[in-house]
């Protein structure tokens, strides 16, 4: 079976993908659906659901529309997971390559700095590294992307491990190719299948660290996101719950839809792993 | 390796790491965008020319960075985590004095989702294929993609706010003056909510991992020779899967407290939960650089302390883990 039929046949993962595509295509068309910015006062504040036509889920505490909040909250939330997820990527897959292949000191090296970074809680590093480096886009991205590196480390190093025993890489050391070039053209490529489905998950686990750090007020103070709506709405949910109910379901559809991909992508390119029992 | 030994080794282990962490926040001290004197003073001292003066001499920031980074390391090493101007006390206490809540919250939390994580794990492996199993399966999925402090806000809408059940504000009744026993049932009332939704992601990961292990145990040979001894169901789940199954799922649990501890963070602020979790919040913005990394670094020595203990406890519970250090 080709990955694509196996992928397919699994209706958790089209479910994954049919929310996903809607929620990028929501982010995409933002500016098209809705002629008002984000931030701009449209209405009274506080306005229940339905209650003025054309405000489908009312207004926030400032009057703003929280339909088009969420349109371009969803364009913070997959920039931020996307770009903070390649940005670990080029920290964790050199790092557990090099440490994989060379082994040795460098691999000892390599490992204690990982170990290190996986010590400190991730969630109070990202604050720290946030707040300190004033919260905006670029700074959320790299303090996540600091966070979330060391499993991509070590999941490469032992891919790297495994594969570089193989009997195509002594043929390659045979055929006289230089070690730099084995590893990036012969080695690395073998590993790519698990480093996606760990990638994709890695995105639903950077837009929950993003709306979280923006809930506390480390957003950007110039880019809407689904955190700082809750964070924002927090203080009156005894009297408009809808302002931090919408934006947390808007959180959750995004993420499961990325692990539902992540879990089916897995089963597809690694059916021999796939844990017996999956319904 | 005797006990002792592995305990020495892992103790100087967590020595160095948090030396290193130490190292690390007085590079972000100084990393920090303006004159770290001003930096350190945060809202405090904003327009005091004389007060950042006193804070430049105190903290010897005329000095050579050698000289100021050992000053800080060795304050570090004998519990001097600085002064917080914006609430002027000394970190360290400020720390001490939020610490029991924090331990009372992420304990619990701890407790119950690793217990009803493995016991839901359990229950859905023995059903595999079945509705039920693919229930717990679903409700894993989305507590997984559910955002912490979403769920605590959620909680006390429906169980404070409309319900009127449990209390979803503070850590006991504020000016009630209870003693005793009383005092207990109160304090345990107020860590109902945050305990349990600080809990639910971590048990959706502990069940999820469960059944996974329950699963993959369930075809080792040794269990189809207690089913061949004519053994029940219920017996070999209980006595021969489950007693292997747990071993990595405790191990990940371990793992987690990391998280845990960053979760408080989000599940006391939103309970006004007096922790170490809501200091920090607090600290932010107020932009009070020694409060946030003094947290910091507590939390990371806490996470330490924990992996420690897993790990002792760990070797003892299963002779078969060598004495490696």
């Amino acid at each position: 079976m080709s990955f694509w039929t196996r992928f397919r046949s699994n209706t958790g993962a089209m479910i994954g993908v049919v929310l996903l595509i809607a929620v990028i295509a929501v982010a995409l068309f933002a500016p098209l659906i809705f002629e008002h910015s984000p931030w701009q006062m449209v209405q009274r504040p506080f306005l229940a659901p339905f209650a003025v036509d054309g405000l489908p889920l009312g207004t926030d505490t400032l009057g703003r529309d929280v339909a088009s909040q969420l349109a371009y909250g969803a364009r913070v939330s997959l920039l931020v997971g996307l770009v903070s997820t390649l940005v670990a990527l080029l920290i964790g897959v050199p790092l557990g390559a090099l440490a994989g292949f060379y082994g040795g000191y460098v691999d000892e090296g390599a490992m204690r700095f990982t170990e290190f970074f996986q010590t400190i809680p991730n969630f109070a590093l990202a604050i720290v590294l946030v707040a300190i480096f004033e919260p905006s886009l670029a700074s959320i991205t790299l303090a996540i992307a600091i966070v979330s590196w060391p499993p991509v480390a070590r999941l490469v190093r032992a891919e790297v491990m495994s594969v570089r025993k193989r009997e195509f890489v002594d043929a390659a050391t045979l055929a006289g190719l230089s070690k730099p070039r084995i590893l990036i053209r012969q080695v690395l490529p073998n590993t790519v299948s698990p480093i996606i489905v760990m990638a994709s998950l890695m995105v639903a686990t950077a837009i929950l660290l993003e709306s979280s750090l923006s809930f506390l007020g480390l957003g950007d103070p110039n880019a809407m996101s689904w955190g700082y709506m809750i964070g924002a709405a927090r203080t009156v949910i005894r009297s408009s719950w809808w302002l931090s109910f919408f934006p947390g379901i808007a959180i959750i559809i995004t993420v499961l839809a990325l692990n539902l991909i992540g879990e089916g992508l897995n089963d597809a390119l690694n059916p021999h792993l796939s844990r017996k029992g999956r319904a | 390796m005797s006990v002792f030994a592995i305990i020495a080794a892992r103790l100087a282990k967590a020595a160095l790491t948090l030396l290193c962490i130490a190292v690390l926040n007085f590079c972000l001290l100084h990393a920090a965008p303006g004159d770290p004197a001003v930096v350190l003073a945060g809202e405090a001292g904003a327009a005091d020319e004389q007060m950042i003066e006193q804070l430049r001499e105190r903290f010897g920031l005329d000095q050579p960075f050698g000289v100021q980074l050992w000053k800080y390391v060795s304050g570090v090493a004998q519990l001097d985590l600085g002064y917080s101007f914006r609430q002027g006390a000394p970190v360290i206490e400020l720390i001490a004095d939020r610490l029991p809540a924090t331990l009372l919250l992420t304990g619990a939390a701890f407790v119950i989702s690793l217990v009803c994580g493995i016991a839901l794990g359990v229950a859905a492996a023995a059903r595999v294929g079945k509705p039920q199993d693919s229930l717990l399966t679903t409700f894993a999925l989305l507590f997984y993609a559910t955002p912490l402090y979403w769920a605590a806000l959620m909680a006390v809408l429906v169980f404070s706010v409309w319900l009127g059940w449990l209390p979803g504000f503070g850590y006991e009744t504020v000016g009630a003056g209870y003693t005793g026993m009383a005092r207990i049932i109160d304090i345990a009332q107020h860590l109902v909510l945050p305990a349990l939704t600080l809990g639910l992601f971590f048990m959706a990961v502990y069940m999820r991992m469960t059944r996974a292990s329950m699963l993959e145990v369930s075809t080792a040979d040794f269990v189809k020779t207690a089913r061949a001894k004519g053994l029940s169901d219920a017996v070999i789940r209980r006595r021969h899967i489950l007693r292997n199954a747990i071993l990595p799922v405790v191990t990940l649990a371990g793992l987690q407290a990391g998280q845990l501890i960053g979760g408080a963070v989000l599940t006391e602020t939103v309970f006004a939960w007096p922790g170490i979790g809501r200091l920090m919040f607090e600290s932010l913005a107020a932009r009070d650089y020694n409060t946030i990394l003094g947290v910091f670094l507590v939390s990371a020595a806490m996470v330490i302390a924990f992996n420690i203990v897993t790990d002792i406890v760990y070797r003892l519970v299963d002779p078969r883990i060598g004495a490696r250090a």
